[in-house]
């Protein structure tokens, strides 16, 4: 099999010459609209294969909704997404539960499945595409609730379980498959600094043990210094700017900057 | 005026989308069906959900309706018709219609509003997408094993409650109204016709799958937040009610009318 490049030029549009060559995720020119709010307009991003990239911006600038775009959970209006070479915009039904294979997705609000119990919650996909016995799915089920530090939930209902421990009970579900890839929606949002935090750490521990590319949307400022190889701020419906944490920081980019200081003055507005 | 037309006209347009849609959505559920004997204990799980949740529901409606029905029945008869024909004007209504129809709306209800709240509520909290990113499609492992359940389990349900309708039309008759066991039991056999029991299990087969459609779509198509459910939940009740309605004149007609009539 060809090698891929991981190493391309970015071009000032965030483009690659060649998308089908790129081993990553390449987002060309993504447009989505819902009625009269033109959400996403021409967004273009690369995320490389291995790095963790964390998509900022403000709360309805549609963050999420270019996660979903990526898995195809929503459809773009325009645009063309490749995944390792691969044209995510055109594959049929069963070639995309494929590539969904390599996808773990930690939802803002974990969306753990309220009728089952936590262990059945991480031992799904399990159930549904592997032959393991029973026995072996539970057991890899609280291997990875172990991993990311629960303990004795297995037999309980979400219901039963405190945000923190969903959001951490969602990530196990993320990982029980060994992603290439974790999408992550938010995943400090509505949690306690030190929760927070705790989550953090499962993130970076993930990349490192796992090795896994990983795409986060947030707009939690620490959380995304923290966690990020590289960032990558959304605003009118394009990405306005990508630079390491260390770039993010000393940029004099205006809406960066505003973004990050907090400020209700200047190029992204207050309301 | 224009504005009315218009109305009328956004009315229409989303009717036939959710008519085309509803179609699509039952050709995939179909399509999932033969993946029914893997997907058997989420079959099992709703045919119990949908069995032992009713049944009180079921035994409650149809012993009344049967008692009403010998009441109503005796009022319309006495000083014109026999009272050995009671027991035939009970079973007759009982199965060809009060059964199947009265039990398709009252328990129907319950698990179509039971699939709009649960699917609606997947929806909005992103279980149904959690679901889709894990590669396994909603349509088979949600909406076949609900949409099987309660077509196999209606039946069922009407006849245990024509049964009981029967039943409860026996008890009313010689408690209460003053016939007597041996002639509403006479009354039962006379004019005994299978085509009425077997017509009625085909409507309510239909009716099941009426029910279950109207849960799931409304369920998969919920937008919005806790506002959204209920309003989801309301609509697939009342488009169940409506379409088993419609469906049991038509049903009528093609088996009463001109299968069952040589």
């Amino acid at each position: 099999m060809e090698a891929r490049d991981t190493a391309l030029p970015l071009l000032p549009d965030q483009r690659v010459a060649d998308p089908a060559s790129f081993a990553g995720v390449v987002i060309e020119g993504v447009s989505k609209r819902f009625g009269s709010k033109q959400v996403l307009d021409g967004t273009d991003l690369l995320i490389r294969k291995g790095e963790t990239l964390v998509i900022i911006g403000r709360s309805g600038e549609g963050k999420s909704v270019l996660l979903k775009n990526i898995v195809r959970l929503l459809e773009p209006d325009a645009g063309r997404i490749w995944i390792e070479g691969q044209e995510v915009t055109g594959l049929n039904q069963r070639d995309l539960m494929n590539l969904r294979k390599k996808f773990g997705f930690l939802f803002q609000g974990a969306a753990l499945f309220d009728s089952m119990t936590v262990c059945k919650n991480v031992g799904l996909m399990l159930e549904e595409h592997t032959d393991l016995s029973a026995e072996q799915i539970r057991s890899r089920a609280c291997e990875c609730l172990a991993l990311v530090g629960l303990d004795n939930v297995d037999d309980k209902l979400p219901s039963a379980l405190s945000g923190g421990m969903k959001k951490r009970a969602g990530l196990a579900r993320a990982i029980v498959m060994e992603p290439e890839y974790i999408l992550y929606d938010e995943p400090t949002t509505g949690l306690d600094p030190i929760t927070g935090d705790a989550i953090n750490d499962l993130i970076v521990k993930l990349q490192k043990e796992l090795g896994v590319t990983s795409i986060v949307v947030t707009h939690d400022m620490p959380s995304a210094f923290k966690i990020a190889d590289r960032m990558a701020m959304l605003a009118r419906g394009r990405i306005q700017f990508t630079g390491t944490v260390e770039e993010v920081r000393t940029t004099d980019h205006p809406m960066v900057r505003q973004f990050i200081e907090g400020n209700a003055t200047g190029p992204l507005g207050a309301f | 005026m224009t504005a009315l037309i218009g109305n009328l006209g956004d009315l229409v347009i989303g009717g036939l989308r959710s008519t085309g849609r509803g179609a699509i959505l039952l050709r995939s559920i179909l399509l999932q069906l033969r993946f029914s004997w893997r997907m058997r204990a989420e079959i099992m799980e709703q045919m119990q959900v949908v069995a032992i949740g009713s049944l009180p529901l079921v035994i409650t409606t149809s012993v009344f309706v049967g008692a009403v029905t010998a009441v109503q029945a005796v009022y319309q008869m006495q000083a014109y018709v026999p009272m050995k024909f009671l027991g035939v004007m009970i079973s007759k209504s009982v199965f060809i219609e009060l059964g199947p129809v009265l039990i398709a709306l009252v328990v129907g209800s319950r698990n179509c509003a039971s699939y709009a709240a649960e699917l609606g509520t997947m929806k909005v909290t992103e279980q149904l997408d959690a679901m889709e990113i894990m590669a396994i499609d909603p349509v088979r492992y949600l909406a076949m094993p609900r949409f099987l359940a309660s077509v196999l389990m209606l039946p069922i349900a009407t006849i245990l409650a024509n049964a009981v309708a029967i039943f409860g039309g026996y008890l009313a008759s010689v408690f209460t109204l003053d016939v007597t066991s041996s002639t509403f039991i006479e009354g039962l056999r006379l004019f005994y016709d299978p085509l009425d029991l077997i017509g009625g299990l085909i409507k309510s087969l239909i009716f099941g799958g009426i029910i279950a459609m109207s849960g799931i779509y409304f369920g998969f198509n919920t937008e919005g937040g806790a506002e959204g459910v209920g309003k989801a939940t309301m609509t697939a009740v009342v488009g169940s009610c409506l379409s088993i309605l419609v469906a049991d004149y038509l049903l009528a007609i093609v088996l009463f009318q001109i299968i069952f009539n040589k």
